[in-house]
């Protein structure tokens, strides 16, 4: 019998994730311990705004941050910690292993290069010996919905959506299992975003990839995730099925992210826009205790003083607030 | 009857290229009353920057013309002077949108220089500050637009705007770079303002949830014309034109009806299509529905205009709208 993994084994396992950036001014501490698990085949949307530490966190997970970033915890990969691999190790799983794709296609391809060749070099750093690379190109290009003669473009030939659609393909490459979406759809407009939208839940499922989909819009991951974790000031906050996150938040500031995004044809948000005040915190000067409480409408008094983990908030779900029943406070 | 404040008839705005002319504005008519929300909605590239351009009076058009309260505008210098004291713009970018080496007073006073507006100058710039929800005032005259944050800054913007007592605002996409919960602060400002001093506004942006939160009436832009119009309840819950119900159907809070994803992206303006200027990507044609109904020669022959939808206080540009009402008992 093959040794297939057991149903629901965490294919990535995250545990006390730090990430520090030293710089002149002083540390910039911009993940401050996050754990999550993620199962072969699983989506987990991540949300949270600017400077909440989420593409941090994302770098962390390739390490692709800069040298003399302080990473501290682990990132169990199949149980192997990524953060102590070997270059070596290291260069073998990013693509085939796990992926990235960022935002702002543009910049991350070369545009001197034809995509093709730039997908085909892809396939082979990590297998030199490969061959049919050029129908392999083909495949990856057919596979993300573009003709496989657009091999033969440069990047200015192409759409945004098209450029973000040959990213997904150069990820792909060599397939890995778990794809790192970071921001994959900010940058296009709302018809090219629902078209990438839907490319990327296809091969999800018809690949049976994990990802992890990283962005500020609430809204997408809800439609696109099983399970939704939602970022503040370097933690997770809140973590739970989609459905049951967005429907009932349990923390304040996940609800304040969730009426950010009207539902249309609700009598509710109609004329009526609501907002936080303030400002996302800046990661040097967080507040004392809770690091939500000088925005929070629900705050009390203990909020300045206690800073509550994450803690059980009804079926496979998880929130950092001292509201939630049985939380210490 | 009195004029009403903003009417545009029949604009065309065109950018001639090398060898072919785009024609971004292609015959827009818009009407606007004092004190009202108009949100305009569209995928980038359909001429909607261009219409507020040239409302405003930083785009000349090829023909047609923009009136303020019955007068037409002449795009001559002494005209766009008094023209702009009366129309004020706010971009999408409060970043960019500032100088940063100006102060926050200096950025707020400048409009009022320019226009040589007697009176105290301090005050009215505490005033607008203040209205602008930037209190109190005085704590922010010295500063500069590094040392406040993004949600600040567009309230700058908004102050330096609205110090001038204009009858219109037009923003472009004034919330899109803004952290979505500091989005909601910045509508209902838009909203308070409407209420304390009439001045109208017109919205661009491509999100319809934000025509949800503050617009009494949307109009929908598709390749250099408007294709429907309405109230925003009509409009938003009882779409009639199928790019209007495809723009909608992918909004992923409308998860109730399956999302219709356009190929393509958005077309292009040195190529506008003959006949329904939407007919290479609408279902109606593409699934046959055009052809039942007997129209599809019209579709991809026939230019139309905004008709008014029987039975309704709607405005929609197609032949099967067009149909359907006649047809119908």
């Amino acid at each position: 019998m093959s040794a297939e993994p057991a149903a629901g084994a965490p294919l990535l396992t995250v545990r006390d994730l730090h990430v520090t950036y030293r710089t002149g001014a002083g540390p910039i501490p911009a993940v401050r311990g996050v754990d999550f698990d993620l199962a072969v085949g699983e989506t987990l949307g991540l949300a949270g705004e600017s400077g909440c530490g989420k593409s941090s966190l994302a770098g962390a997970l390739l390490r692709l941050l800069p040298r003399g970033t302080d990473v501290s915890g682990s990132v169990l990969l199949d149980g192997e910690d990524v953060l102590t691999m070997r270059p070596g190790r290291l260069r073998a799983v990013r693509w085939t292993e796990m992926a990235i794709v960022f935002q702002g296609a543009l910049h991350t391809l070369n545009p001197v290069q034809r995509v093709g060749r730039q997908i085909g070099e892809a396939i082979r750093l990590h297998s030199p010996r490969a061959r049919g690379v050029s129908a392999r190109v083909g495949e990856l290009l057919e596979l993300v919905g573009l003709p496989a003669r657009r091999a033969q473009d440069y990047p200015h030939q192409l759409s945004g959506g098209q450029r973000q659609r040959v990213l997904i393909g150069l990820a792909l490459a060599c397939e890995p299992r778990l794809l790192i979406a970071d921001e994959p759809t900010t940058a296009l407009d709302v018809m090219v975003q629902a078209q990438v939208l839907r490319l990327l839940e296809d091969l999800q499922r018809e690949l049976g990839l994990a990802m992890v989909f990283i962005t500020h819009d609430l809204s997408t991951l809800a439609a696109v995730c099983r399970r939704i974790a939602v970022m503040y000031a370097g933690r997770l906050v809140e973590e739970g099925p989609s459905d049951a996150v967005f429907d009932a938040p349990a923390h304040p500031y996940t609800r304040a992210l969730a009426a950010a995004f009207p539902v249309i044809g609700d009598p509710e948000f109609r004329m009526k826009p609501v907002g936080l005040a303030g400002d996302p915190p800046d990661p040097r000067e967080l507040p004392s205790g809770c690091p939500f409480h000088p925005r929070c409408p629900a705050a009390v008094e203990v909020c300045p003083s206690v800073d509550v983990s994450l803690w059980p908030a009804g079926p496979g779900r998880r929130a950092a607030c001292v509201h939630v029943p049985g939380a210490p406070a | 009857m009195t004029a009403p404040l903003l009417e545009v008839r029949d604009l065309h705005v065109s950018f001639p290229g090398r060898h072919e002319v785009a024609r971004a504005v292609d015959g827009v008519d818009l009407t606007m009353r004092a004190g009202e929300i108009v949100a305009l909605v569209g995928e980038s590239g359909c001429g909607k920057t261009t219409l507020a351009r040239t409302i405003v009076g930083l785009q000349r058009p090829a023909s047609g013309s923009v009136l303020l309260r019955g007068q037409e505008l002449a795009y001559n210098r002494r005209a766009l002077r008094a023209h702009h004291r009366e129309v004020q713009m706010v971009f999408q970018d409060p970043t960019g949108a500032l100088n940063a080496r100006q102060t926050i007073y200096e950025a707020v006073a400048e409009g009022l220089r320019v226009q040589g507006i007697p009176g105290d100058e301090e005050q009215l710039v505490a005033q607008s500050l203040s209205r602008a929800g930037l209190r109190p005032p005085e704590r922010f005259f010295a500063r500069y637009p590094y040392e406040i944050s993004g949600g600040q800054r567009q309230r700058v913007i908004i102050a330096g705007a609205m110090v001038l007592a204009p009858s219109l605002l037009v923003a472009d996409e004034p919330v899109s770079s803004l952290d979505a919960s500091v989005r909601g602060e910045i509508l209902a400002l838009m909203l308070r303002l409407v209420r304390e001093t009439e001045v109208a506004i017109l919205v661009v942006t491509h999100d319809l949830g934000l025509a949800w939160n503050v617009a009494d009436r949307v109009a929908v832009m598709y390749l250099g014309r408007i294709v429907e119009q309405g109230s925003t309840e009509e409009l938003l819950t009882a779409p009639r034109h199928p790019y209007t119900r495809a723009l909608l159907s992918v909004v992923p809070e409308v998860a109730q009806v399956e999302p219709q994803i356009l190929r393509g992206e958005a077309p292009d303006p040195t190529r506008i299509p003959s006949g329904c200027r939407f007919h290479p990507r609408c279902p109606l044609v593409a699934s046959g529905e055009a052809a039942r109904l007997g129209i599809e020669d019209r579709c991809r022959g026939e230019d139309l205009a905004l008709a008014p939808v029987a039975g309704t206080g709607q405005l929609a540009a197609c032949h099967a709208v067009a149909a359907s009402v006649a047809t119908s008992p």
